[in-house]
């Protein structure tokens, strides 16, 4: 949505402004429906109307407002707030509106943010080679795929009749070179469609149906794969207190996750972070192509200093677009860095209208938008008879650090995944921080299938051993705390041993580290085996009477750490087995 | 431009006036007392007939007979390469008996957004000095890195420490842009305030710095003004004039006091401990004026101050900083009492810009693997030491015994150095290595076996050294 591609600006339906305060501006004899856009004041501050009472509408402004006076006029645009979708979202950087920030730099001039300017969310005039995919004659359904055009060197966009198109017979359809407002097919009816379609942020897009999934969303990080996967098409939650390892997670996601296609939402957080993938992305390879990842990747920024009704919407704006690219048949992952801060500008913009608060100042119905975002990802059968996934991602911020807060309580109710992060493991660094005891995947046992199919067969069986090692450390931890770890049976020390590898060699991972950065499932599967082994070799020579200290001294037996930065790790693996157990073997 | 004497209301810092003109949002306001004095103000709420203003220096000797006069425009502050030398209160006024500032040109002090599209990825490694920084905690050219710290400890030591030492090593050779000092206090005592300038005048970095002043007894109101006068002076050095510009705010709890006494005058619905509910985005629009940006010369670079209540990081001030801030530095108030110079935790502490500051031809190839090692090393020692208050060293393993060893040597050699002791990066990491080889190789699997090979101190060479305690 932009005044760029906007034809209609009738003064009938113009109002003026009353008051002002902050983001929030009223306006008085605006003819204006909830949501519609409108411009605000001499300068045309893009806003959306959010409250309407009488005579008064209310709008949330996406620009800052100081100097704006009542007084000014406000117009109104008829239309709901929309994103532009069509080629040229991949590679691309946007606000919260879907205004890209290259583009906004060059139309101001200036690398800070100026207001009132305005670009469309894909560009207008870039040619585009189109390939039909149907003929003259066929007829065709909204939704279906009409042809294709090369969005990035990754991505075939796929040009779709839109979902509020009849569909009718073909009349006309052939190659060649189109921006994205020609006609690239005409239909029976009259209706013609172009590349680019406008769909509004607010309304999800239709599909047939959601289906239960069954494939991993394989993400390359040890403890998230191995022990909490997260679903192509689930979601998952990331909660942790500052410096826990939020945004490295969620970058890490954004690198290395075998999805199709990645939207990566900043909302409300650094500017730096955003700079950090906007460098690095084109740089690094998509595991999945070798190509950049930026071709696969359409980012949206809105920050913590930039406006925050656009950081309300920024959002919306990133489903948006995950949704239509999963009706091209793709597997979207989209990451929301952070929700909190979303719903922190729910809270800021409701307190300004005076809503009634309910828990911790947040606005009543921030469960309700918080499961609206979460129902959105799924895996889907689309309405043109692909199958496609959006799976969701979001980090949550809470105050203090403090679970119980309403956004972690309420997000927790609806996702699948959690992924708790914890303050004393980060200060240890230990990295990830994730907590083993705390997180949980509940999409565990309906994707070993595909694990054991994929990867190994008893990938289930040797992740129930660790789980039990760690487990028992726990418990023997409360018992070291209060009498030493010498006091413990050798037996048990030894577990707290093999614990001790399973957290400094498996869950620990590096994420600066070149080689440690991604791990294939194979290669988390094989550090598993090594570790066991050692376990096992130990327990038997601990039952033929070697004293734990012998055994734990083993000099291969640390290496088992430095599995993760192998790059040839399963010759690496294959030999230290074969060192570990000839050396505990000696011991008797 | 009209004068009223509309006054309705006055409660706290705000006063209420009736317009029978369109007045601008944050527009700047001018009341005169009947006593005669003028007071400044913005506007915080504009509807028709009737405005709020927010008063800086405090509502006290205002009446419903005081005269209104809008300025037409938002709170500028006249910025100039001149500045550097001045000293000014905190509403941007000269207080030092300095010739009158021309201004080159005059700048809204809301300051606009950087485009994160526009922004460049700070990579800079700058030196402090202190090994529990450069160490540990790497700062880079344009990093915002908070001190937390909490009363009664020398936070104003170190940020003063920092600011003395500050280089970045590459340009010492090449002759880079400048360095400036750009100085805001919130709410600082006067002796505090003199610490300050005292240091700056005995190193001469007066003359390279610019000082904004609000003092404990200066109107409290007047605070959210000053660090946004600090940073628009900051990012006109830099990003106009090729400065790169280091900017200590201090104490930004008075800061936030502040926006919550307004928030609280407005009767707004207060947020959590009753700070208002916009603290985040508000605290965000100062601390995100730090960066580099692309095709500019200079830099930001802020070293906010915050004094926790109680201790408590919690706390929604440190709480919201950490949250927006690039890291954060932990003063210790055990550290302080045990007599540490500087007493920086380095556990809680982070710098989240030093992955990419470090490394090999940045600071040292093994930088990185030096402080993730000390790091978990320290953790896994600290953790010991409420054991050993139970069970006592005897029930500790050998490998236990050596971790605890750690925790006290490093504590002892690494942390402690004194405010005046300049340690460059390599001594910093040969203590480092120093104290890792007390540990054994096979202990050390963090750092990359290459890195051992060439750093680890072999025992015979140094036992009568680092062992003594
Ligand atoms: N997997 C990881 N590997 C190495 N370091 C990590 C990892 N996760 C987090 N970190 C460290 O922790 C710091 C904070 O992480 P970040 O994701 O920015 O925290 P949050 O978003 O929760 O505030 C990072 O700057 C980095 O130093
Ligand atoms: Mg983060």
């Amino acid at each position: 949505m932009s005044k760029a591609t906007d034809t209609q600006s009738d003064t009938d339906t113009s109002g003026v402004i009353e008051s002002v305060s902050g983001p929030v501006v009223t306006a008085r004899d605006l003819d204006a429906r909830m949501n519609d856009v409108v411009y605000v004041g001499e300068e045309g501050l893009m806003g959306e109307a959010i409250e309407i009472e009488g005579n008064i509408t209310t709008i949330q402004v996406y620009e800052e407002t100081s100097g704006v006076a009542p007084g000014e006029p406000v117009v109104n645009t008829g239309e709901p707030l929309s994103v532009d979708l069509g080629p040229g979202i991949l590679d691309a950087i946007y606000d919260g509106v879907q205004r890209p920030l290259d583009v906004l730099e060059t139309k101001m001039g200036s690398p800070f943010l100026d207001r009132g300017v305005d670009a469309p969310g894909i560009d207008l005039d870039t040619k585009w080679e189109f390939e039909p995919e149907v003929s003259e004659g066929d007829i065709v359904e909204p939704g279906d795929v009409i042809g294709v055009v090369e969005e990035t060197v990754t991505i075939d966009h796929k040009v779709m009749v839109p979902p509020d198109f009849e569909g009718g017979e073909v009349v006309s359809i052939e190659a060649g070179s189109f921006d994205v407002t020609e006609a690239v097919a005409e239909l029976d009816n009259g209706e013609e469609v172009t590349m680019r379609q406008e769909w509004p942020v607010r309304k999800p897009r239709p599909s047939v149906e959601k289906k239960t999934p069954r494939t991993p969303l394989i993400s390359g990080q040890r403890i998230l794969d191995g022990l909490f996967p997260i679903a192509k098409g689930g979601t998952a939650a990331i909660p942790g207190p500052f410096g826990s390892g939020k945004t490295v997670t969620q970058h890490q996601l954004a690198k290395y996750a075998d999805a199709d296609i990645i939207v990566y939402v900043g909302c409300g957080e650094r500017g730096n972070e955003m700079t950090e993938v906007i460098e690095d992305f084109p740089e690094l390879e998509d595991p999945k192509t070798g190509n950049p990842l930026m071709a696969r990747t359409s980012l949206i920024a809105n920050t913590s200093n930039m406006p925050v009704a656009a950081r309300e919407s920024c959002i919306y704006t990133g489903i948006t677009i995950a949704e239509f690219y999963r009706d091209m048949g793709y597997d979207v992952a989209l990451m929301a860095d952070s929700t909190s801060r979303w719903a922190e500008a729910m809270r800021e913009i409701s307190s300004r209208l005076e809503e009634m608060p309910g828990e911790e100042g947040y606005p009543a119905y921030l469960a309700a938008r918080l499961s609206q975002f979460y129902e959105r990802a799924g895996y889907f059968e689309n309405i043109n008879g692909t199958e496609g996934s959006v799976s969701a991602i979001g980090a949550v911020s809470p105050p203090g650090g403090d679970f119980s807060e309403p956004v972690t309580q309420n997000t927790l109710r609806i996702v699948k995944t959690f992924w708790a992060l914890d303050a004393d493991l980060a200060e240890r660094r230990h990295f990830p921080s994730i907590n083993w005891n705390e997180s949980y995947s509940l999409y565990r046992e309906q994707l070993d299938p595909w694990f054991k199919e994929n990867v190994t067969d008893d990938w289930d069986e040797i992740r129930q051993w660790a789980i039990d090692i760690l487990d028992e450390e726990t418990e023997l931890q409360e018992i070291v705390q209060l009498v030493g770890k010498d006091a413990l049976p050798e037996d048990q020390q030894l577990t707290l041993e093999v614990a001790r590898y399973l957290r400094e060699g498996y869950l620990q991972q590096n994420a600066f580290h070149p080689v440690d950065t991604f791990c294939p499932p194979k290669k988390t599967y094989l550090i598993l085996t090594a570790t066991k082994t050692f376990h096992d070799e130990a327990f038997d020579a601990l039952d033929a009477g070697v004293p734990v200290e012998e055994v734990q001294s083993v000099e291969s037996v640390p290496q088992i750490n430095r599995i993760g930065v192998q790059e040839d790790y399963e010759a690496y693996v294959e030999t230290l087995k074969e060192d570990i157990t000839e050396e505990i073997r000696g011991l008797y | 431009m009209k004068e009223y004497q509309t006054i309705t209301e006055i409660s706290g810092p705000l006063v209420y006036a009736e317009v029978d003109e369109p007045i601008g949002y944050d527009e700047m306001v001018e009341i005169e007392t009947p006593a005669g004095e003028t007071l400044r103000g913005q506007v915080l709420e504009s509807s028709d007939g009737v405005v709020a203003i927010q008063v800086f220096e405090g509502t006290s000797g205002i009446d419903r007979n005081a005269s209104v006069r809008f300025l037409g425009e938002t709170l500028k502050l006249p910025v100039t390469e001149d500045l550097l030398g001045r000293v000014m209160d905190g509403s941007g006024q000269p207080i030092d008996d300095g010739p009158e500032i021309v201004p080159d040109e005059r700048r809204d002090i809301i300051g606009a957004a950087i485009n994160p599209y526009s922004r460049e990825y700070p990579e800079e490694f700058i030196q402090t000095g202190v090994s529990a920084i450069d160490g540990m905690n790497t700062l880079v050219r344009g990093q915002k890195l908070p001190i937390f710290s909490a009363s009664g400890l020398p936070h104003n030591n170190l940020a003063l420490q920092i600011a003395r030492q500050a280089t970045v090593p590459e340009d010492d050779e090449e002759g880079g842009s400048e360095f400036a000092v750009v100085f805001g206090a919130m709410g600082i005592t006067q002796e505090e305030a003199n610490e300050f300038m005292q240091d700056f005048e005995r190193t001469g970095a007066l003359e390279r710095s610019v000082v904004f002043m609000n003092l404990a007894d200066d109107p409290a109101v007047e605070r959210t003004v000053t660090p946004r006068l600090a940073l628009t002076t900051a990012e006109y050095l830099a990003f106009d004039k090729d400065y790169h510009v280091l900017v200590i705010l201090t104490d930004m709890t008075n800061y936030c006091e502040a926006l919550r006494e307004i928030g609280a005058a407005r009767e707004e619905v207060p947020g959590r401990r009753g700070y208002p509910g916009y603290m985040y985005t508000d605290l965000a629009q100062l601390y995100e004026r730090a960066g580099r940006i692309q095709g500019r010369a200079g830099s930001v670079t802020q070293i906010p101050i915050l004094t926790m209540p109680g201790d408590d990081d919690t706390h929604p001030i440190p709480d919201l900083t950490g949250y927006i801030t690039e890291g954060q530095i932990y003063i210790d108030r055990a550290l302080n009492s045990q007599g540490i110079q500087p007493p920086i935790n380095p556990l809680p502490s982070l710098s989240r810009l030093m992955d990419d500051g470090i490394g090999e031809g940045l600071t040292r190839e093994d930088h990185s693997d030096v402080a993730n090692q000390m790091y978990a090393a320290y953790a896994e020692g600290e953790n010991l030491r409420d054991l050993v208050n139970i069970v006592g060293r005897e029930a500790l393993s050998e490998r236990d015994n050596k971790y605890l060893d750690f925790a006290d040597l490093f504590e002892a050699n690494f942390i402690q150095q004194g405010y005046d002791t300049n340690r460059s990066i390599e001594e910093t990491l040969s203590i480092g290595w120093e104290l890792l080889s007390t540990l054994p190789k096979s202990e050390l699997n963090r750092v990359d076996e290459e890195f051992i090979e060439k750093y680890y101190v072999e025992e015979d060479a140094e036992t009568a050294e680092v062992t003594a305690d």
